[in-house]
């Protein structure tokens, strides 16, 4: 019997501490009552009127828009940003682009909503676009801070990538760019993932920003939840509540027994190396 | 190697520009010159107009008028309102942030130790809430502290208490509220700083005698140092302009910065106030922030 350390118990009471607000949420997504404190009985009705109610499931189908392009977008910025700052010298403007990559990680979001809306106020003013703000204003603004997160994902893993491949590659004389494509993109690609993945629920997540910067025509879905929620506690909500963190939670699980099956894979080839006797 | 070198150099040239103007470009136009219309913006009058603000710089009648306000920066200085919000904001940020390392520290130290095949289970545990979605676990909690909520009622059962204990619109509430929505983001940096934490040094101090507390003051905390301002700057600043966590859990009492720029913005519809305050809530996070970048940029260009 191992001695339970003051750590330990504390890394169980913070995993409860995160988990339990969660599954109370869960558990009331199924309450028939509508006061949602109050446990009525079993049932599923929350469930079938929140696909009935046509603004969420609106506000659903945007946000995925907005998030798959906006992750797409910052997965291309923010690798190159990324190569930039690992691989490449000191040239002018390397400091700008690093504090220009880590400051939109903690930026208030009040801050960066309000000064993209006067940005995009003034380029009105100006040049005359963007028009009417809306999916593409937010589109830009989320590609802004999502591809601050996705180069430090990949620069994380592009320094710990074993330079004398590309090197090699090289000196048989592939072009930088071939180079870049066969060898560096492969070995960099689940980062790539990851970086997109994160993006990608970072967007969907974003109300503040949104808030801002969107126009009359584009509601995201914590735009419709918000307003709800701000009325009180709705067990609508809850049961969307149960449908992302169930989404979220397979997703994770997925990625996990991905990353363990390579991780077996790797370890079976090693050892059928060493058995060989090479 | 030189050929190669030079064979790199004459291939990279032309692309190796193209490589850093369009991020450096792109976060320059919509990360860096935002600031400076912010500041614009700071120092104009508000005005009944579409955009609701005067323009600084006009030409009309062979005349350019320049005309800068400071009043705004003056109105936020003699109203108290604001001055209460800016040291609201801070203290509760600073103390929800203390919260956080205090639990997240054990977590990440817990984390560091466990077996190898757990290390990677116990971040995904820790991480999975906040790609789930901020407003919804902020949420759940306006269910669990409200009046006729899930503690009011259990207590209220139990007999422990006859009338509810108002928990949700409180400080209290706010703060619990912050440690919850951003104590993966205090773990991870300081997991990250305790896995490369070199196990010998502990033993070296163990076998010389040390106790464990003592270790951990003198040789453990020291030589986290960076996990533990990265993992702190990751909560405080956010913290310090949240708007949502005191807008849904916070009560009248609670003046936060965030809240007040939201309400001058989105119902006042004062622009230059709501400029001015973004611009000083930004002068007092640039120590923070700057603090977060150096360590940051070590971590990226080792």
């Amino acid at each position: 019997m191992r001695k339970t350390s003051f750590s330990g118990v504390m890394l169980v009471a913070g995993l409860l501490f995160l988990y339990l607000p969660m599954v109370v949420l869960i558990v009331y997504s199924f309450n028939s009552s509508r006061l949602v404190t109050v446990w009525a009985g079993f049932s599923g009705r929350w469930y079938f009127e929140l696909l009935r109610d046509g603004q969420i499931l609106a506000a659903v189908w945007t946000s995925l828009r907005i998030a798959f392009f906006s992750a797409t977008m910052a997965v291309c910025l923010g690798t190159l940003a990324a190569f930039v700052m690992v691989r490449f010298d000191r040239f002018r403007g390397k400091t700008a682009l690093s504090s220009m990559v880590t400051a939109p990680l903690v930026m208030p979001e009040v801050i960066t909503g309000l000064s993209l809306l006067l940005l995009f106020v003034h380029m009105a003013q100006l040049i005359g676009w963007p028009e009417d703000r809306g999916m593409i204003t937010i589109w830009i603004a989320h590609t802004t801070f999502c591809s601050a997160y996705v180069a430090v994902v990949v620069a994380s893993r592009l320094r710990e990538v074993d330079l004398s491949i590309e090197e090699a590659a090289m000196d048989l004389g592939a072009r930088p760019l071939r180079t870049f494509f066969q060898i560096t993109l492969p070995v960099i690609a689940p980062a790539l993932a990851a970086g997109w993945l994160l993006a990608f629920t970072l967007s969907l997540d974003d109300l503040v920003i949104a808030s801002f910067v969107s126009g009359p025509g584009a509601t995201t879905l914590p735009m419709v939840v918000f307003s709800s929620v701000r009325m009180g506690v709705s067990p609508k909500i809850n049961a969307l509540a149960t449908l992302i963190i169930l989404t979220v939670s397979l997703a994770t699980f997925f990625a996990w027994y991905l990353m363990r099956r390579s991780e077996a894979r790797r370890r079976q080839a090693m050892w059928q190396d060493v058995t060989a006797g090479r | 190697m030189s050929n190669f070198t030079a064979r790199l150099w004459r291939l990279f040239k032309p692309s190796r520009r193209w490589v850093i103007a369009v991020p450096l470009l792109w976060l320059t136009l919509f990360f860096l010159l935002p600031f400076g219309i912010v500041l614009k913006i700071s120092l104009s009058q508000a005005a009944i107009s579409v955009p609701p603000y005067s323009a600084i710089v006009d030409y009309a009648n062979e005349t350019l008028n320049i005309v800068v306000t400071f009043g705004n920066y003056l109105f936020l200085a003699t109203d108290t309102l604001y001055v209460s919000a800016y040291w609201g904001s801070v203290k509760i940020a600073l103390l929800a942030t203390v919260l956080c390392l205090l639990l997240g520290y054990p977590m990440a130290y817990a984390m560091a130790r466990a077996p190898a095949h757990w290390q990677l289970v116990l971040l995904l545990l820790v991480m999975l809430p906040s790609w789930t979605s901020f407003l919804i676990r902020v949420y759940a909690w306006m269910g669990i502290l409200s009046n006729n909520g899930l503690i009011n009622n259990t207590l209220i059962w139990a007999g422990l208490i006859d009338s509810p204990i108002r928990m949700l619109n409180t400080n209290f509430a706010v703060i619990l509220g912050i440690v919850y929505a951003y104590l993966p983001f205090m773990v991870l940096p300081l997991y990250a700083n305790l896995t490369r934490l070199d196990m010998s040094l502990l033993e070296a101090a163990s076998d010389l005698g040390s106790r464990k507390l003592n270790t951990l003051i003198t040789v453990t905390l020291p030589l986290s140092k960076g996990g533990i301002i990265a993992g702190s700057m990751l909560v405080f600043i956010p913290a310090v302009g949240e708007f949502v966590i005191p807008e849904l859990l916070g009560g009248p009492n609670t003046v936060m910065i965030g809240k007040i720029l939201w309400a001058e913005f989105f119902h006042n519809r004062d622009w230059p106030v709501a400029s001015a305050l973004a611009m000083v809530m930004l002068a007092i996070l640039i120590v923070p922030i700057a603090l977060f970048h150096r360590y940051q940029s070590r971590e990226l260009e080792e």
